[in-house]
């Protein structure tokens, strides 16, 4: 058996050592000596959050059908283990072979949400990689990010040495064969990165340069060297059934967030919620056919022994087969007794159908994400679930034998007033009052309606890009104004609510919309101990904030500030397909309170079409 | 049908526990094609029991589960099967079939002791001083309950011990009715050693100041029938290529 980098007394002291063992069921092992580029991808997170993402089963799978490849994976240690490590200079280590990250050629990082970026940081740290890309030399590992987050990748520009813009599946295999070349030919780190900006999609945050201007906002944004392009264009998928996906998903040995078989079945989608980024960063919607799911499913299911699988996409319910794929799955599920989890799906009577088969109604609750109280609030976001939708689906379901709801919504959207907040107690009112409407003889006891908030955090590349956020203050007031409300309603007694403390929110809204003088705030954060910011008992609001104010960054500025719309974003150079000139339309559109249809009814125009596929060209050949 | 099937658990799947060695093996009945039965309603999950959970970080080469089958081929075919979809650290040893009422009183409540090597991190110890440990006619120990504390006497349920090349043999009760951990004969054991040792050399115990001065491995599960100990798999028989169903 192969050594384990830890020693036994190590894995025996800390919490859950299974974490830091490797050896989950269809891991690749290959041998070092017969591969030329050994890549370590990092969910930078603890591993049962890691091991539960898709995006990293996928680009396993992929990497590793190379046979000059190796990828492997690492996630961040928990506190506990962080401590040892540093305490005994231990450097982190790949799952699958135990080797030190620093003598890998690759370290690519996945970056899904703001909280993580110190995490990113400890990581780079405990592998011993320098944290700061210009002080990296060429022996070490190249330090290459993707995912969501990168559509503004800013603010941590100067600890990344490459960003991937986009879709893993297309550009990584040129990446490999340009950097062969570059190890071959004896070349520089200097020239592989330079050359490496010539790769679709491939950002290199050194060769360029911001300057600002004297109100703090940005100046230009320019590359400093030749055949740089000014601008890089998001990769994507066009043909999504011929797109590697993992025949042999990992199966951990440890339980994890998601201990299920993923079945993507498309990428975008086609209502453009104004605050939602994914609906626009991932246009146009492209779908998978429902042959290649079918047997994807069983492929999948037969190769981990999961227990359980589950569709993937932002709205199942718009994939245009979904009827055929759902009785399908019940089906197969059936015979092999194997649970089918659905993501929320949009109440009718095809849901409430299959959701009837699929779980215990007793057991199991209704969800409806309205995201703001009252109709007008809803069209300005451009959210097309009306009221009567929700009370009819409510009404139905409840006849069917539910008596649990769950509501989702967002606080602080532009033009919120409080009329719109004391809607969010309204709206639930009017759900329970609808169950309390049945005849007594067929109730299922009380029922229960259960509303959660969150606080809106303006992002980029959404028509919502430019607004003002909501102050704390602002925001807990608004919290409790809804609970307040709540409280005056009739069936009180059936009304619950949630909301969580605005610090978090602001702290996320100030990196999604920054620029690169935040990484010596990040910097500074982590130095102070600042790491899992995503997990409550350990972020630290007093640290950022004293980060912040040590290199004199004001918060504001990146998190409250209402941008003008001439000003020049940090993220424009980006071009995620669609324009800039189509989310101004939707922010003007947004403040009239105007709805715009989704990309099946009506073409909008976004700019995506650039791309020559998916739902722009559907009945149109 | 009544299947039991006999393990080991080694290397690095040591340190996942007992839970995730279940979920570990709910996976591997549905990838090597057991036809195992299921429960019924809405999250339907597999009939399976399991012998005397091993604590996180030792070893085994003498784990347990009993499962029920709808069919199954040769015990030969099935072994191949398993070991091929599963991981060289949970290496599948038997697979039998077992009657009826031997399930009734299933793998767990069938266990009665269990054979372990225990391996010392920081050396061997005296042998004179270990017989002189073993000799004793009671070794009280100090339990805790929930709501009090007591002093057992755990000599008896100590039925044999051996010093060997690699380590100490201890066969110990098991199961529901008076189950004695290997860990608990060595706080035994060290408190014994550090007092006498004190006395002679005044140094320190072989497992010095190691968190963990142990390691165990288990090495077999016995039921009791006619006042003799049998290895569990022992109560069961083999299929054989034309009998299986
Ligand atoms: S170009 Fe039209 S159809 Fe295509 S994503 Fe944009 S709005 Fe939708």
């Amino acid at each position: 058996m192969k050594e384990l980098a830890l020693s036994e007394e190590i894995l025996l002291r800390v919490e859950k050592p299974a974490r830091y063992i490797g050896g989950e069921i269809n891991a690749v092992i290959k041998d070092p000596s017969q591969v030329d580029i050994r890549f370590a991808f990092c969910f930078p997170d603890v591993y049962e959050i890691g091991m539960s993402h898709l995006g990293i089963q996928i680009l396993y799978d992929m990497f590793n059908r190379r046979e000059d490849v190796w990828c492997e994976r690492v996630y961040s240690p928990w506190p506990d283990l962080d401590r040892i490590m540093r305490d005994e200079h231990i450097p982190l280590y790949a799952l699958e072979s135990q080797d030190p990250i620093r003598d890998f050629d690759f370290l690519g990082i996945t970056i899904q949400y703001e909280m993580c970026y110190t995490n990113i940081l400890q990581v780079l740290d405990l592998s011993g990689i320098p944290l700061w890309a210009a002080e990296r030399t060429e022996r070490d590992t190249i330090v290459i990010g993707g995912g969501p987050c990168t559509y503004n990748p800013e603010p941590l520009a100067p600890f990344f040495d490459l960003f991937y813009i986009g879709e893993g599946e297309t550009q990584y295999d040129a990446l490999f064969d340009l950097y062969k070349e570059y190890k071959k030919g004896g070349k520089s780190r200097e020239d592989f990165l330079l050359a490496c900006a010539s790769i679709p999609g491939i950002y290199v945050p050194s060769l360029y340069a911001p300057s600002y201007k004297e109100d703090g906002t940005l100046a230009a944004f320019t590359p400093i060297a030749e055949g740089v392009p000014a601008k890089v264009r998001k990769e994507l998928v066009l043909s999504m059934d011929e797109a590697p996906y993992p025949d042999k998903p990992l199966v951990p040995l440890m339980q994890v967030t998601q201990d299920r078989v993923t079945l993507e079945i498309q990428r975008g989608c086609i209502r453009g919620c104004r605050f939602c980024q994914a609906g626009q960063i991932y246009r146009p919607v492209r779908e998978r056919s429902l042959d290649f799911l079918k047997e994807q499913a069983i492929r999948m299911l037969e190769s981990t022994g999961c227990e359980e699988i589950t569709l993937s996409s932002l709205s199942s319910s718009d994939y245009s087969k979904l009827k055929e794929l759902v009785y399908f799955l019940i089906d197969e599920t059936h015979v092999r007794h194997v649970n089918i989890s659905l993501p929320s799906l949009r109440i009718d009577a095809f849901s409430l159908d299959v959701m009837s088969k699929v779980q215990d109604i007793k057991k199991s609750s209704l969800t409806f994400a309205p995201e703001a109280g009252t109709q007008r609030l809803r069209d300005v976001i451009n959210k097309g679930l009306t009221e009567e939708d929700i009370l009819r689906g409510a009404s139905e379901a409840f006849k069917g034998g539910w008596n649990k709801v769950k509501l989702y919504f967002m606080l602080g959207q532009p033009t919120e007033t409080d009329e719109d907040v004391r809607g969010i107690a309204e709206l639930a009112e009017r759900i329970a009052e609808v169950y309390y409407e049945i005849p007594k003889e067929e109730r299922h006891g009380k029922c229960q309606i259960t509303s959660s908030t969150s606080f809106f955090v303006p992002k980029p590349f959404t028509p919502f890009q430019w607004a003002p956020m909501n102050t704390a203050e602002e925001f807990l007031r608004k919290a409790y104004l809804v609970k307040h409300t709540m409280r005056s309603q009739l069936n009180q007694k059936s009304l619950r609510y949630h909301y969580h403390e605005a610090d978090v929110s602001m702290l996320e809204a100030a990196l999604a919309r920054g620029d690169r003088r935040l990484a010596p705030v990040i910097y500074r954060a982590y130095r102070k101990g600042c790491i899992f910011d995503a997990w409550d008992e350990y972020f630290s609001n007093e640290k950022w904030m004293e980060a912040f104010a040590e290199e004199g960054v004001d918060m504001d500025f990146y998190s409250v500030r209402e941008r003008d719309l001439d000003e020049l974003l940090p993220w424009d150079f980006i071009d995620c397909g669609v324009t800039k000139q189509f989310l101004k339309k939707e922010y003007e559109r947004a403040l009239q309170g105007i709805v715009t249809p989704n990309c099946r009814e009506q073409c909008n125009g976004c700019g995506a079409a650039v791309f020559g596929g998916g739902v722009c060209f559907e009945n149109k050949n | 049908m009544k299947i039991r099937i006999k393990f080991t658990k080694t290397g690095r799947l040591r340190f996942i526990g007992h839970l995730d060695v279940m979920r570990y093996f709910q996976k591997l009945m549905r990838r090597a094609g057991v036809d195992i039965r299921y429960s019924e309603g809405f999250s339907p999950h597999q009939i399976m029991s399991f012998a005397q959970p091993l604590g996180l970080g030792d070893t085994s080469e003498g784990e347990y589960v009993d499962i029920d089958v709808l069919s199954t081929a040769s015990s030969e075919e099935m072994i191949r099967r398993l070991n091929e979809a599963g991981k060289e650290e949970i290496r599948i040893l038997k697979y039998v079939k077992i009657a009826d009422e031997t399930r009734r009183s299933n793998a767990m409540s069938n266990v009665a002791a269990a054979d372990y090597r225990v391996y010392f991190r920081g050396g061997l110890p005296d042998s004179n001083m270990l017989a002189a440990f073993f000799a004793q006619e009671n070794i009280p120990v100090s339990k805790k309950t929930k709501t009090k504390e007591e002093i057992v006497d755990i000599r008896p349920l100590i039925y044999d011990w051996g010093l060997e090349e690699e380590g100490l043999f201890l066969r110990l009760s098991a199961g529901s009715a008076a189950n004695l951990k290997p860990d608990t004969v060595m706080e035994a054991w060290n408190a014994f050693s550090q007092k006498e040792g004190q006395a002679a050399e005044a140094g320190h115990s072989e497992g010095g100041t190691q968190s963990f001065p142990y390691h165990f491995h288990r090495l077999e599960l016995y039921a009791r029938r006619e006042g003799q100990l049998i290895p569990l798999y022992a109560l069961g028989e083999e299929i054989k290529e034309e009998s299986a169903e």
